[in-house]
């Protein structure tokens, strides 16, 4: 069951990723990239992260993704054209990317099945207890980074007032 | 049972994918798209680890990664408005202005 449903979800998830830079359409790509984020957090409930599967669908698929579609429908675009000229060495950089990853995840290749998850292993509780315990700081941390997002981006969107 | 190293080639595909869409494509809301990419699979393998090691620190990383995703976001789309608003474009061959 648990062999099923990974499939499915890694399968989907890869094909709609490759849909989202294939798509000449932002809103297309978009859609596909929430189908990718909803995937993504079935296979974190795989992997029993149950908090942060619920976080994926609430913060990306919701919150970012509403966003995004939000700027996409304020643009209006013209389609983009094919690709760049002389774009044979950006084919190149893709390749080497693509070759240093698999590379060093096959040199991993023997991890086998993970052992038996211990108690609270992902639930709230044990997430939260964590990050209120050991990782307090980068929480308080990352609480600063936001205020400087959310007034970066008023300044950035806010027309000159003349 | 599945093994943890099938999540994490499901990881690497998915970063694989989202570089080579940010190094092909021109549009902005496309290149930040693949850039949201990136980072979830990087969170696959954070949670793939945590699995593996029996340690939910991964899991907190995710946390945070995921919030720090959200703002980028959010400041990312904000330059793109602004730049649309000045060039009328978010194709980024027509944002050369610096170039020498």
């Amino acid at each position: 069951m648990e062999a099923l449903l990974f499939w499915i979800f890694s399968i989907i998830g890869v094909t709609c990723g490759g849909m989202v830079i294939w798509n000449r359409n932002p809103m297309g790509s978009a859609i596909y990239l929430v189908v990718t984020m909803l995937c993504l957090s079935g296979l974190y409930a795989l992997l029993n992260g149950a908090f942060v599967a619920v976080l994926q669908v609430l913060i990306y698929a919701g919150a970012v993704m509403v966003l995004m579609l939000f700027v996409i429908m304020m643009l209006s675009m013209r389609p983009e054209g094919a690709p760049r000229e002389g774009s044979m060495p950006v084919w190149i950089a893709a390749g080497v990317i693509g070759l240093i990853v698999v590379l060093r995840i096959g040199a991993l290749f023997d991890f086998g099945r993970p052992p038996d998850a211990v108690d609270e292993f992902g639930t709230i509780q044990g997430v939260g207890a964590l990050l209120f315990n050991t990782y307090v700081l980068p929480f308080e941390l990352i609480s600063v980074l936001l205020l400087i997002a959310v007034i970066g981006a008023v300044i950035l969107s806010k027309r000159d007032a003349q | 049972m599945i093994s943890i190293s099938y999540y994490l080639w499901v990881s690497a595909w998915l970063f694989v994918t989202g570089a080579i869409g940010v190094l092909l494509r021109r549009n902005a809301l496309i290149m930040l798209m693949s850039l949201e990419l990136m980072l979830n699979a990087v969170n696959l393998s954070f949670m793939a680890y945590a699995r593996m090691l029996n340690d939910m620190g991964g899991h907190v990383f995710v946390f945070l990664n995921i919030t720090v995703a959200a703002a980028e976001a959010a400041v990312g789309l904000a330059i793109i408005l602004a730049i649309y608003r000045t060039k009328e474009t978010v194709d980024v061959d027509h944002l050369s202005l610096m170039q020498h």
